[in-house]
């Protein structure tokens, strides 16, 4: 039974995104893409040399495999990320925008304010949003209400490795959620990437733990491995957790012949 | 409160001096606490944690791998005007010296920041010396809107401002401010000091906090080594920097520590900073401010800045030159310090490859133009 991820009307069949920062090269970067059989990959706006015949990042993604999903990664309010939106689509990038406002340049936590005040404007605009907030469920329905495509909740501080700390909220997220929520940010290692998708989360994102892994091409295979055995369970069922031991086979089955 | 009124220098010494008796094991749980405060700070720079140089290395390139990922950001100064009114003991550009001074009109500006995009570079630095004349505001504002043209990043490295004034060159389109305070010794910052403008030391040293106000979004701090006591310049500094970072939130801060090179007055320092004491500098930083960009000049040599490179550095120039005018015409005007890092940035860019990384010219888009405000 296909199991694909629908985002914006579209089909993808890797429910791992992957981000192009952070690289030794571009080429290293486009081996980690290739090896993680992502169909989307995320761009800095900001990095893509928009005059450029050829921008560097861009020539090493085969926008055939690849949907490319321009982030407004450095923008600070609704008005640079939508300038930057602008700026991606007249370059001839898809109409896919992850929206990305981050007025802190230290822990890097998106605003909730202007997140959603640019949401709206590029939902008019016409643009496939797809915002980075803060674990925040009330936050992630508004951004629903205003047409966005998904919602991209962060697992931990961004480059951090360091897992779900989210969970709790990030369970009610996509308890609630009519549209995909894709875990962004903070998973270090595929178990991580794994046990969001055990959650539910229907998709996640990585960059850095891959991008600055000692082997990226191998890190970017594993997690490729991590989301697909994490999606595969959750579609499976689990099984309940108990706090007391609970035999596979019960050990008192001899007593049904003799009962009653 | 504002930086220099709550900036101690008896505060500083003390957690030198506490320091000075630091052990192995006070050293490690300074690294366990994330270099939380000025002592942990002080005990990575004492002398104890000497013998613990490559342990506390391998941390801060753990640290920058994991925040700055394995990228180098490249910048290139574009130098405007050597006329200058201040007198400075250690710069080349200092009044009383016998150079050949210009300041480029604007035409020339475009043209320098023409040949710096011909070779690569989308973040230019535009550097003056101090002349409110010749380099007044409105011209510095113009400066910004030419570069701007062929660079979506440019910063100022020029005197320091009025609020307003740093509005003006953010609304030309200015990124970042670059002021160093050279020393944080008020004492030593007087001897060196000796006329025009920059003998204001608090109003200096407040600048970077006026300039964020006005929504310069990058601030660079930094302390001209040589001059004073390495240790105290080092903590000193770091105390502002943690300042910045608290008062001045929505500001990146970057941190710079350039060690004097012979200039035209044929300065010598009082303190000479040596190279094992700049790799403790660096790595302290880089602990204590894992999210600090640390940019290093061409003023070092070509071996030490590969060598540097993967220990906490995530800013580099190249192919500098520190006249103005310098690209086009070179030798036609004093330049403000001898270089040591004269490879091409192609040069310079291949050698960072080949240790692994990769240098990255264009990390930023104008995020504020007529564009941005326009309706949607």
């Amino acid at each position: 039974m296909s199991d694909e991820l629908i985002i914006g009307g579209r089909a993808f069949g890797s429910r791992l995104i992957l981000g192009t920062g952070k690289f030794a090269s571009n080429e290293a970067m486009s081996a980690a893409v290739a090896a993680s059989e992502t169909e989307m990959v995320t761009v800095a706006v900001r990095r893509v040399d928009l005059d450029a015949p050829s921008d560097p990042i861009t020539a090493h993604l085969d926008r055939s495999k690849y949907l490319i999903l321009a982030n407004t990664s450095g923008a600070a309010t609704a008005d640079e990320a939508v300038r930057l939106a602008r700026l991606a689509r007249s370059a001839g990038l898809p109409p896919w925008i992850k929206v990305e406002v981050i007025p802190d340049p230290r822990y890097l936590m998106p605003d909730p304010i202007e997140t959603l005040r640019a949401c709206e404007r590029l939902v008019a605009d016409g643009f496939v949003v797809l915002p980075y907030i803060h674990a925040d469920p009330v936050l992630a329905k508004r951004l629903e209400e205003a047409g966005a495509a998904a919602v991209m909740p962060l697992a931990a501080p961004i480059g951090s490795g360091r897992g779900l700390k989210m969970a709790a909220a990030i369970a009610i997220i996509i308890e609630q959620a009519t549209v995909p929520v894709v875990v962004d940010a903070g998973l270090g290692v595929p178990s991580h990437a794994a046990a969001a998708m055990e959650m539910g989360a229907d998709a996640v994102l990585v960059n850095t733990a891959i991008a600055t892994a000692t082997d990226s091409e191998a890190m970017a295979r594993a997690f490729a491995l991590g989301v697909r055995a994490g999606r595969m369970a959750y579609r499976a069922g689990r099984a309940p957790e108990y706090t007391a031991a609970s035999a596979s086979s019960p050990l008192t089955g001899f007593l049904a012949p003799i009962g009653h | 409160m504002s930086f220099s009124e709550s900036f101690d220098p008896a505060q500083i010494r003390a957690a030198l001096a506490r320091s000075r008796d630091t052990g192995v094991d006070e050293v490690r749980a300074a690294l366990a606490s994330g270099v939380a405060t000025l002592d942990a700070a002080a005990a990575l720079i004492s002398p104890a944690a000497g013998s613990m140089v490559e342990e506390i290395a391998a941390l801060a390139h753990r640290a920058t791998v994991e925040r700055f990922g394995l990228t180098m950001q490249m910048f290139a100064p574009l130098y405007l005007s050597n006329e200058c009114v201040c007198t400075c003991t250690y710069c080349g550009f200092s009044m009383g010296l016998d150079i050949r001074r210009k300041t480029l009109r604007i035409d020339e500006v475009a043209r320098e920041a023409q040949t710096l995009g011909a070779r690569g570079f989308r973040n230019i630095l535009l550097v003056s010396a101090e002349h409110p004349k010749h380099v007044g505001v409105e011209y510095v504002a113009q400066c910004v809107r030419e570069t701007k043209r062929r660079a979506p990043y440019v910063g100022l490295e020029i005197a320091a401002a009025e609020e307003a004034d740093y509005r003006a060159y953010v609304d030309a389109g200015c990124d970042g401010v670059v002021l160093y305070q050279e020393t944080y010794d008020p004492v030593v910052y007087a001897e060196h000091h000796l006329g025009g403008p920059k003998k204001r030391y608090a109003w200096r040293m407040d600048a970077l906090a006026r300039a964020s106000r006005a929504g310069v979004r990058h601030l660079g701090v930094g302390a001209l080594l040589g001059l004073g006591d390495w240790r105290f310049e080092a903590l000193s500094l770091l105390a502002h920097a943690r300042w910045l970072e608290r008062h001045c939130w929505r500001s990146q801060i970057n941190v710079s520590f350039p060690r004097i090179n012979p200039a035209e007055g044929g300065f010598t320092p009082a303190h000479p900073v040596g190279v094992a004491e700049l790799v403790r500098i660096l790595c302290m930083f880089r602990l204590a401010l894992p999210a600090a960009g640390l940019a290093l000049s061409t003023r070092e040599s070509p071996d030490l800045r590969d060598r540097l490179a993967p220990l906490g550095i995530t800013h580099m120039s190249a192919g500098s030159s520190t006249e103005p005018g310098g690209y086009e015409h070179p030798g036609e005007a004093g330049e403000q310090f001898e270089l040591e890092d004269r490879r091409s940035p192609a040069d310079v860019a291949s050698s960072l490859r080949a240790l692994g990384y990769e240098p990255v010219f264009k990390d930023w888009e104008s995020m504020r133009t007529p564009a941005t405000v326009a309706p949607a």
